[in-house]
């Protein structure tokens, strides 16, 4: 890998014309979306400037300790962010905190036992924020299906129960979809990956100056291990969340009294 | 009167801040008893009740003269068996649903004997279910519970979906599997004729009270 390179604050500044340019199109096009815009390109700035000095203090700090920390707090607001995506599934918060820990923790934890990266701070604070972005993306997705799946399939799943299945039994079909729909945006872009677009990990490092060869090796190995991650997380979320729809008689809660639960 | 199936003392449900069922007490014998009433009075919600599918807010339940909740849910559910009103068959064929409930049951499929008694050719048990008409989809699920072969069957308006043809066809098939199989029904309907051409015993109920029960020929003279 090559050197690092030097991005002014001058370069991003003139990128604020790219900006401009869509918020002129929504203003021109109506679209409503210039106050958005606005508060996109200045949350981006702040959040992006102050993690990066956070990471700057950890890279030099370079102890353990404080990437967990930092590991744990992009999980914690991780779980409310994705928490907001799944407002019919009573308790998410829990299942969603759970699934992108273990996620972060078993990923990463292979990855280091493999050899692929050092457990430093240099490899474990972009590659846990990506990992624990995309099983954030990915247990959102999956229980947002979920309570949706839920509560169309009422009748179905109640007919289940009837015959004397469990809620687990009775809810199985649900909760394969929902898995399904939290994996398949990655894997789906997986396949297409190099051919409609290049992912960003690979763009920054050509950018940067790296060989065409190593931006690639690298990418791969981040893409298969957001896979592996995003799995765990869909898995996790969804086998921990679809209990909270169901009393320990194996009853389908009614779903007034699950929302307030 | 023939032993008590299920005995109800002041059963109360609210649900979204409305009674749905007051202080309902009831006796419901072996054989077949129909719960009458107009819409919305209760009758579904004290069906699912019985499967302990929900349970009351206060009062109690008891099945063969032994508390509702003494029983294991999974296995009273065997034993009752709830077929609700809105067709609710599992993706696949009519054959694989009636297989699945076999097996919840540790029973032997038989899908071809329960069809007959359903009233469905055997050649169902290939079709698809998204194929079926709503009243194939009804003496589907009729299978499928017939095949854990229950002691009761629950009913939850089993012809209000149908044409008065399939209607007089399911009565039929009730009233030859009360024959057949001596099981015992509790019937849920709207329409009083019904519940004089399958019950012998009736519960009427209205705004979630029982404003009737008894012999057929006492509570609908």
């Amino acid at each position: 890998m090559s050197e690092s390179i030097h991005v002014s604050v001058g370069q991003v500044a003139a990128t604020l014309a790219l900006v401009a340019l869509a918020a002129a199109v929504s203003f021109w096009r109506k679209a409503d979306l210039e106050r958005d815009i606005g508060i996109a390109t200045l949350r981006s700035f702040v959040q992006l400037t102050a993690i990066g000095y956070v990471i700057k203090l950890i890279f030099e700090a370079d102890t353990l300790l404080l990437v967990f920390a930092l590991l744990a707090a992009m999980v914690f607001f991780g779980a409310i962010t994705a928490r907001g995506r799944a407002k019919k599934v009573p308790g998410a918060f829990w299942p969603l905190l759970i699934a992108l820990a273990v996620a972060g923790a078993s990923t990463l934890g292979l990855v280091v036992a493999l050899g692929v990266f050092e457990a430093t701070a240099r490899y474990l604070v972009p590659v846990g924020g990506m990992v624990i972005g995309n099983a954030m993306t990915a247990s959102a997705v999956a229980l947002n299906r979920l309570g949706d799946e839920m509560a169309d399939s009422r009748a179905r799943i109640e007919a289940t129960l009837a015959l004397g299945a469990t809620g687990q039994e009775a809810a199985q079909p649900t909760v394969r979809r929902a898995l399904r729909s939290g994996m398949i945006t990655l894997v789906d872009s997986t396949k297409t990956t190099g051919l409609i677009f290049f992912p960003g990990t690979m763009v920054g490092m050509l950018l940067a100056g790296a060989s065409p060869t190593d931006a690639v090796r690298l990418q791969l190995i981040l893409l298969y291990t957001l896979l592996g991650s995003v799995a765990i997380a869909a898995l996790v979320a969804t086998t921990l969340a679809y209990r909270n729809f169901f009393t320990p008689a194996s009853q389908l809660r009614e779903l007034e009294a699950a929302a307030s639960d | 009167m023939p032993p008590v199936l299920f005995e109800l003392r002041d059963v109360s449900l609210a649900r979204g801040g409305r009674r749905v069922l007051d202080a309902v007490s009831a006796d419901m014998p072996a054989g077949a008893t129909a719960i009458v009433g107009p819409s919305g009075a209760g009758k579904s919600t004290l069906l699912r009740l019985l499967d302990r599918l929900s349970d009351p807010d206060e009062g109690a339940i008891a099945y063969a003269g032994q508390p509702l909740e003494t029983y294991d849910p999974l296995a009273l559910r065997r034993e009752v068996a709830l077929v609700p009103q809105l067709p609710a068959l599992l993706e696949g064929t009519v054959g694989s649903n009636v297989s699945y409930a076999a097996e919840l049951a540790g029973k032997r499929p038989d899908p071809e004997r329960c069809l007959r008694l359903a009233g469905l050719d055997p050649e169902f048990a290939e079709r698809d279910v998204g194929k079926l008409s709503v009243g194939e989809q009804q003496r589907a699920m009729l299978a499928r519970a017939l095949v854990q072969e229950p002691a009761v069957l629950l009913l939850d308006e089993p012809t209000s979906a149908l044409d008065q043809g399939a209607r007089d066809a399911i009565e039929a098939t009730l009233a030859h599997l009360r024959r057949e199989l001596e099981i015992s029904i509790v019937l849920v309907s709207h329409d009083p004729e019904q519940a004089r051409r399958l019950a012998d015993w009736v519960v009427r109920i209205e705004e979630g009270r029982v404003v009737a029960a008894g012999p057929l020929e006492e509570v609908l003279a």
